[in-house]
């Protein structure tokens, strides 16, 4: 039987492994909200941007952190353009076929990181990343309390953002009924690329927070797609605060699952809860209000 | 003297001169032709998948070795026949490795070289057998891939079964020599044939020195964290962490520890994945202490050097993969001069036969038992000071062991 103080640092730990997912999943989140699609590229595009934070660190000694609002900003031009360019012209105004575009942009992407950075794995080492602060029993380490915090300020400001911009206004009416948006004058097509940018810009300021304490190699996003599917099916797809309470919600099953019953069969909480909530309650925690 | 009169006659002499020409410029293809036939080699790596980065070391392994044999004059006893790599990846997935034996079966391969995982390597090399095709297993630790029965398979390395015999003897002989300071080992592996096999011959293996096995903590491959890990270790009050990953959870598995203060004798790998000059340069102060019993170069071999520095030119790092891939290849080389026939049976038999010497390893010659080679041994490594040092066996020893690693 785990002792009080391990399960205290291991519920710790996975509310600050769950503010990495919560980073991954908000803009999973707000594509959906908007485009009404899953995009399957995110995994793929998460790791461009890890490349992003890694290669500006090794070029000009950058630290990831301060790389930050670069990474978020060739994120949302990036996401931007491929919208533009890739996705909006062959879907043809069709959601099914953005799926599948975006799990071929997800090949294309992975397999020209390999082809160009090699299938090597790549880690930034900053002298502050082996910090730690001692809390009770748990060695909290710092880059994850920076991400911890990050990612409450990101949702408060995205959330923000869409309530009070007339952006944000745009990307909420065209979320609801694109029709009716089109009709009162709003650039339907040119607030999908926005909402696509703006979910790509939260990815990239997720890899400047994960990569100090994580590494990056062309399969790195793996590791994070499935586990943000999860939350945005948990939050209820297209809400942020959904998508910040079901990031807590699963880093905390997998840390106690991780314990409790072993690192590997630990995994199971993760599945577990994508199957309940789609059994019993599909919409999603906060599903209704999104 | 004509053969015929008139306009059209030709004479003797000039259907002589001119048969002769025609002759001679039909032979010419021919004698061009005359090049023998390429020896077709068929190398299945993972170059793309979790573990793609492995997969390309060895097939940068085995490709130099080709160059090197072609640059040479090729195979001698086959007139000079130059080997032609076929390059498959297996994705790290065992059906593709399977499809890829298939393909290049298609393709004429008279051996094959493969696979660095297990699984892949166990699939692929029962695919090989249905043909009859020898295949050199360059990487794969499991003993499953040499003891099913098949006369196909070769293994010039040790597998896990003799690297942990080896590696645990070396642990018990530097823990008695510091006066028994640790008593007990967590296990912490990944959760395949390659991690969960080493780590339960580990644990059996361990009470033989004195050693307690206090738990075995297996994780998937990616893992995002090992926080908890390093939790579960401490509450254990482990002396000794001993893992058996690959590469990205091996240093990810490495760099938590340290920051979680997780104060031990010694964290030993067997095979660990992600022990190589990269960890050890980029993350000196991660690596520094760290033993691993694994597959390496003499470092006292020209040859081995030389062979560092041309993989280092290329901007490579001289893994285990890239030279076990090489050497798998000039085994093969070796069994085609012997043979003196690219036919399967008769290399398959050159090759069961072989009393090769793999120059830049610590190996004695080549002698197959069951596709095992029992000649092979591995070397037990230490990170000190940003490199890597030989300190097990004796002979190869390039520094001192530091055991119990000082503490933090």
């Amino acid at each position: 039987m785990l002792s009080p103080d391990i399960l205290l640092a291991g519920t710790i730990n996975g509310l600050l492994t769950g503010a990495i997912y919560v980073l991954v999943a908000v803009g999973l989140t707000l594509i959906y909200g908007v485009l009404h699609i899953i995009n399957f590229a995110h995994g793929s595009l998460l790791m461009l941007a890890m490349y992003a934070a890694f290669f500006l660190w090794r070029s000009t000694g950058i630290d990831p952190y301060l790389a930050l609002p670069l990474v978020a900003a060739g994120g949302f031009a990036l996401g931007y353009v491929l919208y533009r360019c890739v996705i909006g012209r062959l879907s043809r105004g069709k959601d099914e076929n953005i799926l599948l575009v975006t799990l071929g942009l997800a090949i294309v992407i992975e397999n020209a990181a390999l082809f160009f950075f090699g299938g090597d794995t790549r880690t930034v080492e900053v002298s502050w990343a082996a910090e730690t602060v001692e809390v009770g029993p748990a060695f909290l380490p710092l880059a994850k309390l920076v991400s911890f915090a990050a990612a409450l300020a990101l949702c408060a400001a995205l959330g923000l953002y869409i309530a009070r911009s007339d952006t944000g206004k745009a990307i909420r009416a065209v979320a609801r009924e694109r029709q009716g948006a089109r009709l009162v004058g709003i650039d339907v097509e040119a607030t999908f690329a926005i909402s696509y940018g703006i979910g790509i810009a939260c990815l990239g300021a997720a890899a400047c927070l994960l990569i100090p304490s994580f590494y990056v190699a062309p399969t790195s996003g793996h590791a994070f797609v499935l586990v943000a599917f999860t939350i945005v099916v948990l939050g209820g797809m297209g809400s942020f605060l959904g998508a910040l309470v079901g990031g807590f919600v699963v880093g905390v099953t997998e840390s106690l699952g991780g314990l409790l019953l072993g690192e590997s069969l630990g995994q199971i909480g993760i599945p577990l809860i994508f199957i309940l909530i789609l059994l019993l309650r599909p919409a999603g925690l906060f599903g209704s209000r999104a | 003297m004509s053969m015929q009169t008139g306009r059209n006659s030709i004479s003797r002499r000039r259907f002589l001169a001119g048969s002769t020409a025609v002759a001679g410029a039909l032979a010419m293809p021919r004698i061009a032709g005359a090049q023998a036939a390429a020896v077709r080699i068929g190398l299945i790596h993972p170059v793309s998948g979790f573990v793609a980065y492995n997969g390309q070391q060895g097939r940068l392994g085995a490709v130099m070795a080709i160059d090197e044999v072609n640059q040479a004059g090729g195979i001698r006893a086959l007139g000079g026949a130059k080997l032609e790599a076929l390059l498959g990846d297996s994705q790290s997935k065992v059906e593709v490795g399977v499809s890829e034996v298939e393909k290049m079966n298609e393709a004429g391969v008279a051996a094959y070289v493969g696979c660095f995982q297990s699984p892949v390597g166990i699939a692929a090399t029962q695919a090989a057998a249905k043909y009859g095709t020898p295949f050199v297993i360059d990487v794969g630790a499991s003993d499953a891939l040499v003891s099913r029965g098949l006369t196909n398979v070769f293994r010039l390395k040790p597998g896990f079964g003799r690297c942990v015999d080896d590696a645990i003897a070396t642990l018990g002989e530097l823990n008695k020599a510091a006066g028994s300071p640790a008593k007990s080992v967590v296990l912490v592996h990944e959760s395949g044939e390659f991690g969960t096999g080493t780590a339960k011959l580990l644990a059996g293996k361990l009470p033989s020195i004195g050693l307690e096995a206090k738990e075995l903590i297996a994780h998937d491959n990616p893992t995002r964290n090992f926080d908890n890990v390093a939790l579960k270790i401490r509450a254990l009050r482990a002396d000794i962490v001993m893992m058996s990953n690959y590469q990205n959870e091996y240093v990810l598995l490495a760099k938590t520890l340290l920051q979680q203060k997780v104060n031990v004798a010694a964290m030993f790998s067997v095979l660990g994945g992600g022990f190589n000059y990269k960890f050890v340069r980029e993350q000196p102060d991660v690596a520094e202490f760290m033993l691993d019993h694994n597959h390496w170069f003499n470092p006292k071999s020209t040859k081995a050097q030389a062979l560092k520095k041309a993989v280092e030119a290329k901007g490579g790092l001289f893994t285990f993969e890239v030279y076990l891939a090489y050497n798998a290849v000039m085994l093969i080389a070796d069994a085609l001069e012997r043979a003196g026939s690219a036919d399967k049976a008769k290399l398959t038999a050159a090759l069961a036969a072989s009393t090769w010497t793999p120059e830049i390893m610590p190996y004695g010659p080549t002698r197959f038992v069951n596709g095992q080679n029992q000649g092979g041994q591995g070397a037990t490594l230490q990170a000190l000071k940003g490199d890597i040092e030989v300190v097990r066996p004796e002979a190869f020893a390039s520094a001192a062991a530091v055991f119990p690693r000082p503490k933090a």
